[in-house]
């Protein structure tokens, strides 16, 4: 059953396009994320699920229900607001009550039901307090109870955990997911934090300058990304950009511009026709490749490159290494699992090898409204400069 | 910085503060004394007395000058805040227009000198032919007053968090209980700060009072006024003590309201 649909919505502010012809569908109990960095329109889309804001085109479907044009006090629906939004004038008691207060539910009635929310979040002996006695986690539990004692159909949440310390932010995720399961109701869950949004979400979309660039399960979106855009809004990943030399039946020979190396994809990755001597781009995660200073025997020449190590960084979990691989620079993430003394040994200037296997690499299609906005290209097309977008 | 120096600047400080407060309390202290004074002048001590409470409570001058003050900071409070709140409201909106425009026109008679608009307004009672009284003190009351409780209420609103606003109307709540339980609540501390503010600018206005009262309409400070320049000021200290308690009393409460209102609504 689907719970909100979202049809050609696009949204202007003046001259500015926030949202633009977005088609969603979320089913009933889903943990549905928005992923974007800011700007991209996640914040509007929510305001609009709510009703702080009308769509300037397009419907939003509660269930069956039109409720486009239904003021936020008549949709079925709340939200947690970023800065949480509890009522300073009231205790904390008062604050769940609101919503049962304003239906003019009977006094008994509301005293059992705030006592059952402030139990779901954990609260419940500290119902006579008032927001300005509370810390951050703590008004986040009390904002979590306020919209839920109205048993709405959808919970919408704008950046809940983005004011909380990390710490407490990874433990309110965990807490989050499991009032999740315990209501069992649709969350919309809008984030910038591409962590939160993977490890929350049953499923995502991932948006940039107004638009869906890719909606799917977290897995889906990390292993297959679609757009240059969401394989490094989620995640690290390597470009290959080369020319496709022949299409075999079930798979093709890419050739690396500088004759580096020869690449296989399988059939499984390209999702389209591709012609011979087409250029195409593939994606590469840095985990999946490996590092060594021997040249591995058994790939045949394929799937493989020689470089030399760039740079170096031990991350503790793992290590992080910048080969250089002719012109392009490759990111490799070696876990240490086990820590082998070959690894270990691996030293700046070393030439070494990096190999995978043929189902690592991943053919990213073109997206017109693709927008790399802190890539560089250089002349031959190779992602040359990529700033990571700093975690708030 | 050497510890002789810090030892100097504390000892400035000190005594700047000392100099303060004895400038700001030591006449109203010698004030207070005097109306329990036995003595017709500002002389040593001779005594105490409560008689010129007792000459206060039985001149009906006083009385009704007293019931005059009290009619007139009543009702420009009330109307002077009741405007204020809907001017602030009013004017919330940033994306009104002449919003500047208006404030500036608000905000301009706190700084325009009060005997200016004391003249301007009997000017104005003379040019249209009202008789002077009651209704044009009170008319000039609110008209510097709604200044004041523009500001006040204003300012409290400018940082109200609109988020609230949005998260009632999330939880069910319709526009009208918004305003009740949310808005107006949040609003009252300024409401109450711009109400007192206005009721003891009305108490002892004298300039602006003055020319517009006309004769035969006298408030306390009018009063005050003309009985110092007859020379009797005994009488004078024991009204000025107990306004001064009525204004301490006044303070007190304040924070009592703002608790009983909230818990009202």
């Amino acid at each position: 059953m689907e719970d909100i649909i979202l049809q050609n919505i696009s949204k202007d502010f003046g001259a500015f396009r926030a949202v633009n012809e977005v088609n969603l569908t979320i089913k009933s109990g889903e943990l549905f994320s928005f992923l974007g960095p800011s700007g991209c329109g996640k914040t509007t889309l929510l305001r609009m699920i709510a009703g702080f804001e009308t769509p300037s085109e397009g419907s939003i479907y509660l269930g069956n229900q039109d409720i486009s044009d239904l003021p936020p006090y008549k949709r079925e629906v709340n939200t947690i607001f970023q800065n949480y939004s509890l009522f300073p004038h009231m205790n904390l008691f008062d604050n769940v009550a609101f919503g049962l207060k304003i239906k003019k539910r009977p006094k008994a009635e509301i005293k059992d039901r705030v006592q059952e929310m402030l139990k779901l979040v954990k609260m419940e002996d500290q119902a006579a307090k008032h927001p300005d006695q509370i810390s951050g986690g703590q008004k986040q539990r009390i904002a979590i109870a306020r919209a839920l004692i109205n048993n709405p159909r959808v919970l919408l949440l704008d950046e809940p955990l983005a004011a909380l310390d990390l710490k407490l932010r990874q433990h309110m995720l965990i807490e989050l997911m499991d009032i999740h399961d315990a209501v069992g109701i649709t969350f919309i869950y809008v984030t910038h934090d591409q962590g939160e949004a993977m490890s929350i979400s049953d499923r995502l979309a991932v948006m940039n300058q107004g638009r869906v660039v890719q909606e799917g399960p977290p897995d889906d979106i990390y292993e297959r990304p679609s757009s240059i855009f969401s394989a490094y809004f989620i995640g690290e990943t390597n470009l290959i950009t080369g020319d496709v030399h022949k299409v075999y039946d079930d798979y093709l020979e890419l050739h690396c511009p500088d004759g580096t190396g020869k690449i296989l994809v399988l059939d499984s990755s390209f999702h389209k026709p591709v012609a011979e001597q087409s250029r195409i781009t593939l994606s590469l995660r840095p985990e999946k490749i490996a590092i060594s200073r021997h040249k591995p025997r058994h790939q045949d020449d394929i799937n493989m490159l020689k470089g030399q190590i760039e740079d170096i960084l031990y991350l503790g979990s793992h290590t992080q290494y910048i080969v250089r691989v002719g012109k392009l620079k490759f990111r490799v993430f070696s876990q240490h699992k086990r820590v082998y003394f070959d690894d270990k040994a691996l030293d700046w200037e070393d030439d070494v090898w990096l190999f995978w296997h043929d189902t690592d690499t991943w053919l990213i299609e073109d997206n017109p409204f693709e927008v790399l906005a802190d890539a560089e290209l250089d002349d031959s097309g190779n992602l040359k400069r990529y700033v990571k977008r700093s975690k708030i | 910085m050497k510890p002789s120096r810090a030892k100097l600047f504390k000892g400035l400080n000190l005594t700047a503060f000392s100099l303060v407060m004895v400038f700001l309390y030591i006449p109203i202290l010698i004030l207070i004394v005097y109306s329990f004074n036995d003595s017709r002048i500002i002389s040593g001590w001779q005594g105490f007395t409560l008689k010129y409470y007792a000459q206060l409570f039985s001149n009906p001058t006083i009385g009704e000058a007293f019931r005059n003050t009290m009619l007139i900071a009543g009702l420009s409070t009330l109307i002077s805040t009741s405007l204020g709140i809907m001017a602030a409201l009013g004017l919330e909106n940033k994306r009104f227009k002449a919003r500047g425009g208006l404030l500036a026109l608000i905000y301009t008679p706190l700084v325009i000198p009060d005997i200016l608009m004391g003249v301007s307004l009997a000017l104005l009672f003379n040019f249209t032919r009202v008789n002077t009284g009651m209704v044009t003190v009170l008319i000039a009351h609110v008209t510097f007053c709604i200044s004041y409780t523009v500001i006040v209420i204003q300012s409290r609103l400018e940082g109200f968090d609109y988020s609230l606003v949005e998260a009632a109307a999330d939880l069910g709540a319709r526009p009208h209980y918004i305003f009740w339980r949310i808005k107006f609540p949040l609003m009252l501390p300024g409401i109450i700060a711009a109400a007192l503010l206005a009721f003891t600018l009305s108490i002892d206005d004298f300039i602006i009072t003055f020319f517009t009262s006309g004769r035969g309409f006298d408030t306390l400070p009018i009063y005050v006024e003309g009985t110092i320049r007859r020379g009797t000021i005994t009488t004078i200290n024991a009204l000025s003590t107990l306004m001064i308690g009525f204004t301490l009393f006044l303070v007190v409460i304040t924070k009592r309201i703002r608790k009983i209102l909230i818990s009202a609504l």
